[in-house]
């Protein structure tokens, strides 16, 4: 289990318990990650928006420096996962947009030749790893859990781009690795829509009744978490939970987890290695109904 | 022939309330979801009200939620909804009104499209002939002219569920098959780029692709906002936290190779709005708390001169 690492920038910024609770799952887990220092932002669909071919730029300047390696690429973050996969889906399609991006890798001694495979950390689990392979890892299944799944729009949409003819089943990844470590999925429909994260700024009354409406929702199925592959949603879902609860004038006490801390607690890790301690909402109350 | 088990959401006007009633029938293999309604509607109850006409994916009138999704009921088979004989939850479109049953209230879904005024502006007095448009520039149109106003789009929407005020996708892809249409007058398109640049217009999409998934036309309808904002911002419309944002996070990522969060959230709501800054103390304070702001001096990465120098060649050209 070898790849190239690409943890995005707010797993090393805004929410930094990502990066550590990461690296601790893939070490027990067996995974060699080679971070890629030099890969830069991949635009987030900010700088695609601005000019569309500068982002897939970036991009292939990422996928190109996983080519050189020989491995594929892993994220743990759904919005860069979806920005890197829908370039990567223009730039393998059109071997001549290739070599017209290329020009611009070329002064860096890169070139990308468009065999780069782009996966988050929820996907290389459920097709590389293997969830049968998972659960002889399981040292404290999570038994007696439930857990709300919150994917990030990256990651489902639009899935004509994002693999899903050759994965049909990726929107339920979250809901079979929750019952692979013991837990019991929540089923509600916010689960596969917006957190509001990206009009945080444009709209902030918006974005926390966003929010709110989810949290208020997978609240209300009884589970003791949510958990999320996006730590820009978890920016909105955790972050701004106070603030969402007081816009749509409810009491909301839903701790939100990273995928792989979710991972970690069921592995056995301690929740102060995985960062559990870092976060808005308390997780101890989820973190102590987790079976000894 | 298989049998479909349908769960329908019906609407009675009457008590204005909303029941699930279950109905099974028998269709062809290769029926459509709107042919199982249709059977049901023609042998079984006719009470069941169903809104369509062409049953060929052309006329936009038999959009509906098809097991929670805005899908045209005539284009959906049943054998990709429901491949192993589980049942189908039909319901009318949402963020509507319903009529009856599975007939959703258009009337505001017209409201917003007029409200962009969707005809063109051309100078005058008119040419002789026609108004000669170049190839490329209706060709980039093709996509908003797709639109067959179905309003799936419209139903799946995300921010349209928190706030009724946002034009949304459909009249906004609509609006951009004008902004992009070079026979319109500098000031008509000025003055649509500025309505659409306020609260309720552009910047107020986040960016979920719902309706690119649903719309059954390919008109991707947020791709058409990101277009206007793009016209938008190149026409000088820049007075917005949507533009500070995007050139906050384009300055940082230019220098340095990654966001530099620190700045992006201050710069974007403008640093000037005192108002705005202080809404987001709490939130500041809390992560601080727990040691999670990002830091303040924010380095480059390794390579960041091989992206600035990208940057720099792209911007030229
Ligand atoms: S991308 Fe924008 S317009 Fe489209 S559904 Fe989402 S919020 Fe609405
Ligand atoms: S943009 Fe697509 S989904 Fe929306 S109304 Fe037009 S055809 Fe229907
Ligand atoms: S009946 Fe006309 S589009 Fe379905």
């Amino acid at each position: 289990m070898r790849y190239a690492y690409y943890p995005g920038c707010v797993s090393q910024g805004g929410t930094p318990e990502l990066f550590t609770a990461m690296k601790a799952v893939g070490e027990a887990l067996g995974f060699t990650l080679e971070h890629l220092k030099e890969a830069a932002c991949t635009g987030a669909g900010v700088l695609q928006e601005r000019d569309p071919e500068l982002g897939d730029t970036l991009n292939a300047r990422t996928f190109a420096m996983a080519e050189k390696r020989g491995l594929p690429l892993m994220t743990i973050c759904s919005t860069c996962q979806g920005v890197m996969g829908q370039a990567n889906y223009r730039l393998k399609a059109d071997p001549e947009y290739r070599t017209f991006i290329n020009k611009y890798l070329k002064p860096e001694g890169l070139e990308y030749k468009g065999t780069t495979e782009v996966k988050h950390f929820m996907w290389v689990l459920v097709e590389d790893y293997g969830l049968n392979r998972l659960k002889e890892h399981v040292r404290r299944p999570l038994t007696g859990i439930t857990l709300a799944p919150f994917y990030g729009c990256y990651v489902l949409r639009p899935s004509k781009k994002l693999g899903y003819e050759e994965h049909p089943r990726r929107d339920t990844y979250l809901e079979q690795i929750i019952t692979a470590l013991g837990a019991t999925p929540a089923d509600y429909s916010g689960k596969t829509r917006c957190c509001g994260f990206p009009i945080l700024t444009m709209n902030r009354t918006n974005s926390l009744r966003m929010a709110g409406d989810h949290l208020l929702e997978a609240q209300e199925t009884g589970a003791d978490a949510m958990v999320t592959p996006c730590p820009l949603c978890h920016l909105n879902l955790d972050g701004q939970q106070p603030e969402a609860a007081a816009v749509r004038k409810v009491q909301l006490n839903l701790p939100v987890i990273h995928l792989p801390q979710m991972v970690g607690v069921a592995l056995g890790i301690e929740p102060k290695a995985l960062g559990l301690n870092k976060h808005i909402v308390s997780t101890r109350a989820f973190a102590a109904k987790v079976p000894a | 022939m298989k049998t479909v088990n349908l769960k329908v959401k019906r609407f009675d006007p009457a008590t204005r309330k909303s029941k699930f009633q279950d109905y099974q029938v028998e269709v062809d293999d290769s029926a459509a979801v709107l042919d199982a309604i249709i059977e049901v509607r023609e042998y079984q109850d006719e009470t069941l009200a169903v809104r369509c006409s062409c049953r060929s994916a052309i006329c936009g009138s038999c959009a509906m939620r098809v097991n929670g999704h805005a899908k045209l009921a005539c284009m959906t088979k049943v054998s990709s909804v429901s491949p192993n004989g589980e049942t189908i939850v039909v319901e009318p479109l949402g963020n509507a009104e319903p009529v009856k049953d599975l007939v959703a209230d258009m009337g505001p879904f017209w409201a917003k499209v007029k409200q962009v005024q969707p005809w063109l502006k051309p100078s005058l007095p008119a040419p002789d002939r026609e108004y000669i448009a170049p190839q490329e520039a209706m060709q980039d149109l093709v996509g908003a002219v797709n639109c067959i106003m179905c309003g799936a789009c419209v139903s799946d929407c995300t921010v349209l569920e928190v706030d009724k005020n946002f034009i949304g996708p459909a009249a906004l892809a609509k609006a951009y098959r004008f902004v992009g249409d070079p026979r319109e007058t500098q000031t008509a398109r000025d003055e649509r780029l500025s309505q659409l640049s306020k609260y309720g217009g552009i910047w107020d999409c986040t960016h979920c692709y719902e309706c690119v998934q649903v719309c059954p036309k390919d008109v991707a309808p947020m791709e058409r906002i990101l277009d206007i904002r793009r016209a938008a911002v190149a026409a000088g419309f820049r007075d917005n936290n949507g533009t500070r944002h995007s050139d906050s996070f384009a300055r940082s990522v230019k220098h340095t190779g990654s966001l530099d969060e620190f700045r992006l959230l201050p710069e974007s709501l403008g640093l000037d709005d005192i108002a705005a800054q202080l809404k987001f103390v709490p939130t500041a304070l809390r992560a601080i708390a727990k040691g999670k702001v990002p830091s303040p001096l924010h380095h480059k990465r390794p390579g960041a001169e091989h992206v600035t120098r990208i940057f720099d060649e792209m911007e030229k050209e």
